[in-house]
């Protein structure tokens, strides 16, 4: 009997503890022998499933790479569709491993949430749409415009905010849906349509003629979207985090998943035989297999396979890299070394 | 012309005449019913027009125009309807995200939910106190092992992979069948005598009565996980239907209880003169009266029940409603919502429709004479 109140006196003080030794997530997910992250219900070129009901997306691919790491292979990951509303709480109440959905990453988020932010896997921003016939070519040229707006979203504090900056005036044309919005910029009720920049290119496919608009370069607010964890499992956010730069530092070095096979028999360049476990310190700092970064170019890609496949030139969607871009392009994706 | 009124004809000679072309057949219907004044005519002509203005594009756009065949968006050039969107995602929509080599499963269920069906609804099959136990108790279990999987040698598919009409179905079935008789205990509870059980029960029904749909299901995806310990996870599905039935249970015991108001007090008093028990009493005499009385209210809340379960969705459950939206965000069909929405709506006015006319099936069936 009174072992009994002891094992579950224990068991109790287990429960209530905070989860706090090395590697719990690791081992979890270990365990159960498949990563559960969470994605959209559905958003173009991030998470959507196809007609054979496989996720695709840049942010399911981003759950695919750190599956790759751990299982050394990336089709052990379970996708659960999650609002934007319950997102953080499946990951509070560990229904999910991982979060990858499309999520902002703000001060407020990282430190109220009990979450931590490992990377940024998509430099988005609010950006402008314009009609060809329009003319115009830059952002600055638009006062007096009429804009398409969603009601009630921070694009239209964001927009505001621009405007007064330069010293430009314009119309708000206001909608609640996004649907509603692209019909009334169809329509010409408006000059202009103001989105986060992912956004306008899924919208520019709605139009009837996709060819007739065009998204300005400009982008006048920063929405770094990236995957986000639990806080208080260090090993498992440096998992993550370092699923994504390995991606990065792949893409930088010319490691692809068409070459990478080839590359680790002959490459002689020290950081490649870094990167692919060859040389350097492999798995040890992550507790993972040597070949883990090699799992993930093989069998995800680099990042930039993964950007131009899932939102880039060789999808639908057509968004160029922009900030997207490694930092040796002129962009800002930059990630530490492998070493 | 006297002479005319004044003629008589024996008994079985009168000559029948035929009445004027212009009173019967469908001439005499039109003129009856739409052409029997100028402004009903005026009217007739007006409505004739709305007709013309909407019936016309809507056909001409979803049938002469549409597409059909094809694989892609590229097939989509006419201008009128995609269709192709819907054919090519149709297993999806009715499956949801389930793997294709398991869809046997799905289609087993739903063999085995219609013979079920069918032995409880068709009055030549015997052995209804069979079908209904089994209905009640084994067809839910039978399923959850089918289509979830993870034992006798069928391979697990988590509950994020159920989708679409099946998902719909299953909410609704699932609702349904626990929702009924908790429902039916709640009504009775709420006219007891006993004072602790009559409080609970009103309790509980104003309780539920008093939340949204919505926020049960919000509480029970966002809130609840937030109470369990870290690491006990209830499954989000099931957690949505417990929610679902506790909500649906208070709306049928409301119901049922204005059927147990109608049945006139002379009934309660036979049957206590009989002697029988409160449960002999109430399965004998007094429920098979009320439940008959208030099908109508009945149908009519498993009806919304069916339609509610699109709610779902805001949980991230891929409901019928669900997965064609998610479907609309492939990028290869961006911009095909149209098609998608008529879709689902088709699909709903369907089985709404069926279930409303089974209802008054069944009405018909168990009419004794106690309409008034």
């Amino acid at each position: 009997m009174l072992k009994r109140i002891l094992a579950m006196g224990s068991l109790l003080a287990i429960s209530t503890l905070p989860v706090t030794h090395a590697g719990a997530t690791l081992d979890a997910v270990k365990a159960k022998g498949y990563l559960q992250c969470g994605v959209t219900t559905g958003l173009a070129g991030f998470s959507a499933a196809d007609e054979k009901g496989r996720w695709t997306g840049l942010d399911v691919d981003t759950c695919r790479a750190v599956a790759a790491a751990v299982f050394g292979d990336a089709d052990k990951v379970r996708f659960t569709p999650l609002t934007a509303k319950e997102r953080f709480t499946a990951l509070q109440s560990g229904e999910i491993d991982l979060l990858s959905r499309n999520t902002t990453w703000t001060l407020t988020r990282d430190t109220n949430l009990g979450l931590n932010f490992t990377g940024v896997n998509y430099y988005d921003g609010q950006g402008f749409m314009v009609s060809k016939d329009l003319g115009v070519s830059s952002a600055r040229e638009l006062d007096g415009a009429a804009i398409c707006i969603q009601a009630g979203t921070t694009t239209e504090l964001n927009l505001a905010d621009y405007f007064r900056t330069h010293g430009m005036s314009y119309t708000p044309v206001t909608y609640d849906k996004s649907d509603e919005t692209v019909k009334g910029f169809a329509a010409g009720r408006c000059d202009v349509l103001t989105s986060d920049q992912s956004q306008l290119y899924a919208l520019r496919i709605k139009l009837d003629d996709p060819e007739s608009a065009i998204v300005l370069p400009e982008v006048v607010s920063k929405e770094p979207l990236g995957p986000v964890v639990r806080n208080g499992d260090e090993d498992w956010f440096k998992i993550v985090r370092w699923s994504l730069f390995a991606m990065l530092n792949a893409e930088e070095l010319g490691v692809s998943s068409v070459n990478v096979e080839q590359m680790r028999e002959t490459s002689k360049d020290p950081g490649i035989q870094r990167l692919l476990g060859l040389s350097g310190i492999k798995g040890q700092g992550l507790e993972l297999s040597d070949d883990w970064a090699y799992n993930i170019v093989k069998q995800v890609g680099n990042y930039g396979e993964m950007f131009e496949r899932n939102v880039g030139m060789g999808s639908p969607l057509k968004i160029s890299r922009g900030l997207n871009a490694l930092w040796t392009d002129g962009g800002v994706q930059y990630a530490p070394p492998i070493r | 012309m006297a002479r005319l009124s004044r003629q008589q004809y024996a008994p079985g000679d009168h000559p029948d005449w035929e009445p004027p072309a212009s009173s019967v057949g469908v001439l005499g219907w039109l003129r009856a019913n739409l052409f029997s004044s100028w402004f009903n005519s005026a009217l007739t002509f007006l409505g004739l027009y709305i007709i013309y203005l909407v019936v016309v594009p809507l056909l001409d756009w979803a049938i002469l125009r549409a597409d059909w065949s094809g694989d892609s968006r590229e097939a989509c050039s006419s201008g009128g309807a995609c269709w192709v969107f819907v054919r090519i995602r149709f297993e999806q929509f009715m499956y949801g995200l389930y793997p294709s080599s398991e869809y046997w499963r799905i289609n087993l269920v739903a063999g085995l939910m219609v013979a079920t069906m069918a032995w409880l609804t068709v009055p030549r099959i015997p052995y209804k106190r069979y079908g209904v136990v089994f209905a009640l108790f084994f067809f839910p279990v039978i399923t959850a092992q089918l289509i979830g999987g993870g034992n006798f040698g069928l391979s697990e598919v988590e509950t994020t992979r159920w989708g679409g009409l099946t998902l719909t179905l299953i909410l609704a079935a699932a609702g349904i069948v626990a929702a009924f008789p908790l429902g039916i205990l709640l009504a009775l509870g709420r006219r007891s005598q006993m004072p602790i059980v009559r409080a609970f029960s009103v309790a509980y029904i104003e309780l539920w009565r008093g939340v949204p749909l919505i926020t049960v299901l919000f509480m029970s995806s966002v809130m609840l996980p937030l109470f369990l310990p870290e690491g006990v996870n209830f499954d989000k599905l099931l957690r949505a239907l417990i929610g679902i039935t506790l909500f649906q249970a208070a709306y049928i015991a409301e119901v049922v209880r204005g059927g147990l108001q109608a049945i006139p007090q002379g009934q309660y008093e036979a049957a206590d003169a009989l002697g029988l028990s409160y449960w002999k009493k109430m399965g004998l005499v007094i429920l098979p009266q009320a439940l008959k009385m208030v099908i109508p209210g009945i149908v009519n809340t498993f009806n919304e029940l069916f339609k509610d379960t699109t709610l779902v969705l805001i949980i991230g459950l891929l409901d019928l409603l669900a997965i064609i939206q998610a479907a609309l965000e492939d990028p290869k069909w961006l911009g095909y919502s149209i098609e998608g929405y008529l879709f689902a709506a088709t699909v709903f006015w369907i089985f709404c429709f069926g279930m409303s006319r089974y209802s008054l099936a069944i009405e018909r069936r168990l009419h004794t004479g106690h309409r008034r």
